[in-house]
């Protein structure tokens, strides 16, 4: 199985997200584990308010790159091939927004000993 | 055979290089023991041995061994079932149109790994240099690997919109060479033959698909009609002048059973209602005698299934065959302040067409002159401009 990362770009704010797509966020890895794929990991995002940027030395307020496409979360999942893996994206629930599937090099967790 | 090695190797670049060290190898041993029975599984079994052997000589082994889909024993006798190869061309036409790579890597892959055409020549069909288009394949090829994108028929589910990409790539290659804005015919010709191949191809393999068969049949149509578009002279002909005798009845015919038999089958998408389009052009034996009302009603359908803005302009000119140029003319200016076909040669020509029958003369120069300014075909712009000074 291959791994990508679901880049997850919604522009309605996770606190205005309805009820049923909240509840169909946590039934994805469900939904993906019956397809035949696999939720390794999943992360969501405080808004971009909250970003801070740092360029060099500089730093500054705000995401480092502007855009009206807001990343909101990341999840990764193990697909065969790319089709798999754009089906099992597919299942992502969106309101504004799409997502995005990128191959990954690779994939660790770091725990403490 | 390239597809057929792909297959085992998962890999376009190793599968290239063992292609081509196998008709070298083909050459050195049928010269000494004689033509093989059957030369396209010996070349097959051969190319597919040596893609392995490099595999495994390759510091990769190890990752991509586990991709290899159909691993062979090295003593695997010749593969006599040649009815596979077509299938391994079908998704090897799948991974190189495959939405996820850029259109233009869609068509530049399928002309270099499905077609065999030489990347010097994909890039001067293109009119970009040779680095630029090495540079495009090898970025694709990377995205294929990286991706993972499959080397595999789609699911039936997805089959319609994947086979729809394909015959968009094809379509795209025919057009190229039929009405390409610049460079010379040898390379053009060589475009529309590979894009009618691919055609045939995918019709054979896929030949309930009422698509592929449309597919076909328009680029029938076109090649039948291909030798009257330019006079001696190189001029641009419009239908209306063309020498409707010299049109190749056989192509033509042809065209006209597979639209029959897949408008019986079914309801029609794009490509069938386009070759219906072209093929009522084709039977009529004057542009005054064509069905104009019913290629309208099939304009109107298509419009319906694909709303495109060329469509709508092309819609304009049989409204205006059907209702007069006033009509027409306002569409086509609906058009214009729409403004997606900003930059379209054909919008201010047609413009021009329908200023000029309307007796506007003043202007249809104005818009001939547009139409020039965005066309840099040498035919195009003869026709364009005798078309103003006359």
């Amino acid at each position: 199985m291959a791994q990508y990362a679901v880049l997850i770009f919604e522009r309605v704010p996770p606190e205005d997200l309805p009820e049923d797509v909240m509840r169909r966020h946590g039934e994805l890895p469900d939904r993906i584990a019956e397809q035949g794929g696999r939720v390794i990991a999943g992360l969501a995002l405080e808004p971009p308010e909250t970003a801070t940027a740092i360029r060099g030395e500089l730093l500054t307020d705000g995401p480092f790159i502007e855009t009206k496409e807001v990343l909101g979360g990341v999840f990764l999942i193990e697909a065969r091939d790319l089709d798999h893996a754009v089906a099992l994206a597919r299942l992502t629930p969106i309101v504004d927004g799409g997502v995005e599937v990128r191959p990954l090099v690779g994939f660790q967790v770091l725990e403490d000993g | 055979m390239l597809a057929a090695t792909v297959r085992v190797t998962r890999d376009l670049d190793v599968a290239e290089e063992a292609v081509q060290d196998t008709y070298v190898r083909a050459l050195e041993t049928w010269a000494r023991d004689g033509v093989p029975d059957n030369p396209g599984a010996w070349l097959t079994t051969v190319a597919r041995r040596r893609a392995l052997n490099l595999l495994r000589r390759g510091r990769t082994l190890e990752a991509k061994l586990p991709l290899l889909i159909d691993p062979p024993g090295d003593d695997e006798p010749p593969d006599p079932d040649a009815a596979r190869f077509p299938d391994d061309r079908l998704r090897l036409v799948f991974t190189c149109c495959h939405p996820a790579l850029a259109l233009e890597a869609q068509v530049a892959l399928t002309l270099r790994l499905v077609c065999g055409v030489a990347t010097a020549d994909v890039a001067h069909a293109f009119l970009v240099s040779e680095p630029t288009m090495a540079a495009r394949i090898t970025r694709a090829k990377k995205k294929i690997a990286a991706a993972r994108i499959p080397y595999a028929v789609p699911a039936p589910a997805e089959l319609p919109a994947r086979l729809d990409a394909a015959l968009t790539v094809i379509h795209l290659l025919y057009t190229t060479g039929h009405a390409a804005p610049a460079g010379d015919a040898l390379v053009r010709d060589e475009l529309t033959g590979r894009a009618l191949d691919l055609a045939r191809m995918l019709h054979a393999l896929l030949p309930a698909d009422r698509e592929a068969a449309g597919l076909l049949a328009l680029l029938l149509v076109h090649e039948a009609r291909r030798a009257t578009r330019t006079d001696a002279a190189g001029r641009l002909l419009r239908l209306a002048e063309q020498d409707r005798s010299a049109w190749d009845r056989a192509l033509i015919a042809e065209a006209d059973g597979l639209i029959v038999g897949a408008l019986r089958a079914g309801p029609p998408a794009r490509f069938l209602l386009q070759a219906a389009i072209a093929a009522l052009h084709a039977q009529a034996p004057s542009a005054e005698q064509t069905d104009w009302p019913q290629v309208l009603t099939l304009y109107d359908e298509l419009l319906r299934v694909w709303p495109s803005a060329v469509v709508a302009l092309n819609r304009a000119v049989a409204l205006a065959m059907v209702e007069g140029p006033e009509a027409a003319l306002a569409v086509v200016e609906d058009l214009e302040r729409d403004g997606r076909l900003a930059g379209y040669r054909y919008l201010p020509s047609t413009k021009a067409e329908l200023l000029h029958r309307l007796g506007r003369d003043a202007e249809a120069a104005e818009a001939y002159r547009a139409a020039l300014a965005l066309s840099d075909n040498a035919a195009e712009r003869a026709f364009l401009q005798e078309r103003l000074e006359g």
